[in-house]
């Protein structure tokens, strides 16, 4: 594909940091390569700030190949843009054409406050896994190849759901903020092993109460979530939590107090 | 301590009624009832197209069934799956505008329907109609003419005014667009998704839907251009 430039103008969210009101702003960019990445245009875009003494645009941003889940805005009404399977360093300029208008938003959520302009504080989904999302195994050598015989269908789901970066497109494209898509994808990748297992129906449990105390809304089960996902996880995660979640509820039993056993 | 007991510790382990997906859990177990319900409903109205012997004979064995204790042990697990379905639609509901105070400038739905994104308005309206009929052709008050015991009569005389029938007709739509969504969704949150059953389960909906929206439109209809009467 040729490269072609284009022009652009950008409503953008703006805000000084979690106090403060914020409010779009309206920013001309002109030239912009088609070849260009999302994220580039808008370094292109914070050069031209820069130079002009103005506040650069904040976003979020790591690797930009699309597997570390930094980057992540709204654009045009879409977590991460117009493309599927896409994370925002991902989406090229030639997504857009000559004249088009984009609006840029940060996530919104209540478990997602924004700190500065497009940047939004993911630490819920860290305290959701640090309440479950692991296994307790005691670490040493490497243990032995196919030790442990996992079945290949159960392998392919568990890296289907382990293909999720944590990245919240899920949460930014649910209707109700719901988080339900990226639990349940840190539940299933490890529900799907051997090695979940012996924590299993404990981690559904604990995970899905950190979810709730995240003030993080409840699925409704329209979908947003799998059409936003740029990893494209399945919703059949969320029912596979679902049923774990029951089955943890019918079986639970509390855990003896005092010393304990070995 | 480890970050991670920290976080067990405080994590606010309350009771599956206070856990979302608890919550979900109830409104499907009390929709599995709902709609259990409205296809048995209409199934058993079915007889109105038999005529008046056969439906009111049918609407006094529902009365007199287990020496007449049948139907109120019915009614009662009714109101029961009606509160809980309300009280867990109102807490999601509450929570889930709590999660995001704030929305987007334009927000482009992908995979949402419009029976998804109803839900909670044609829900408040089933809700408004289920007192209505039950004041209409259960107890009489919204009746102009009821006739205790007369099942039939009281049926035929009752979707002769247009107005009641119209409602009654919204309101079967409105059961529809819940229906569809809601068989598919509670099939979700009991966990039963496979690549095998996927489309069984949206197919399921729609069939279900349709035979018992069908079913029911028919009755005002058949009544209003004077095949029941």
């Amino acid at each position: 594909m040729s490269e072609k430039h284009i022009n652009l103008t950008l409503y953008v969210w703006r805000q000084k940091n979690a106090q403060d009101e914020g409010g779009f702003v309206t920013y001309e960019a002109k030239h912009v390569s088609t070849e260009m990445s999302f994220l580039e245009m808008l370094d292109v875009v914070n050069e031209g700030l820069i130079r002009k003494g103005e506040e650069p645009i904040a976003m979020d941003h790591d690797c930009r190949e699309g597997i570390c889940g930094q980057c992540g805005v709204v654009i045009n009404g879409r977590p991460h843009g117009p493309r599927e399977r896409t994370t925002t360093c991902q989406l090229h300029m030639r997504s857009f054409e000559d004249g088009d208008t984009i609006t840029i938003e940060p996530f919104r959520a209540t478990a997602f406050p924004v700190i500065k302009d497009l940047i939004v504080d993911r630490g819920a989904f860290d305290r959701i896994i640090a309440a479950g999302g692991f296994i307790s195994a005691p670490t040493g050598s490497a243990p032995d190849g196919n030790a442990i015989p996992v079945k290949k269908t159960c392998a392919d789901l568990a890296m289907d759901a382990a293909a999720c970066i944590g990245c919240g497109a899920c949460v930014a494209a649910c209707p109700n903020a719901s988080a339900m898509l990226f639990v349940s994808a840190k539940i299933s990748q490890l529900a799907l092993l051997p090695q979940g297992q012996p924590e299993r129906y404990s981690r559904v449990k604990d995970m899905v109460a950190q979810m709730d105390d995240e003030e993080f809304g409840t699925c409704t089960n329209h979908g947003e979530c799998e059409a936003a996902c740029p990893k494209a996880v399945s919703l059949e995660n969320i029912a596979r939590m679902n049923r774990d979640f029951i089955w943890s509820s019918l079986t639970y039993r509390p855990e003896s107090g005092g010393s304990g056993g070995a | 301590m480890p970050v991670a007991e920290q976080y067990l510790d405080s994590a606010g382990k309350g009771g599956f009624m206070v856990s979302s997906v608890g919550k979900k859990v109830v409104m499907a177990i009390t929709g599995v009832a709902l709609f259990g319900f409205v296809t048995v409903h209409m199934l058993g109205n079915m007889q109105a197209y038999m005529g008046r012997e056969p439906m009111n004979h049918y609407a006094e064995f529902l009365h007199t069934m287990i020496h007449g204790a049948g139907i109120w042990v019915f009614r009662a697990v009714m109101l029961v799956a009606v509160v809980l379905h309300g009280w867990a639609a109102l807490s999601l509901t509450l929570d889930n505008w709590k999660a995001r105070p704030k929305g987007y400038r334009a927000q482009q739905l992908q995979a949402a329907t419009w029976s998804s994104r109803t839900m909670r308005y044609t829900g408040v309206i089933l809700g408004c109609f289920i007192v209505y009929h039950l004041l209409h052709l259960t107890t009489g008050q919204a009746h102009p003419d009821f006739k205790p015991g007369d099942a039939y009569g009281n049926f035929v005389t009752g979707f002769q005014q247009i107005g009641a029938s119209a409602f009654y007709i919204v309101a079967q739509l409105c059961l529809g667009l819940h229906m569809w969504h809601g068989v598919w969704s509670l099939t979700q949150t009991f966990g039963w998704a496979h690549p095998r059953y996927n489309k069984l389960r949206r197919t399921f909906a729609s069939v279900i839907t349709a035979v018992v929206v069908g079913g029911n439109i028919s009755f005002p209809i058949a009544v209003l251009v004077g095949i029941i009467r």
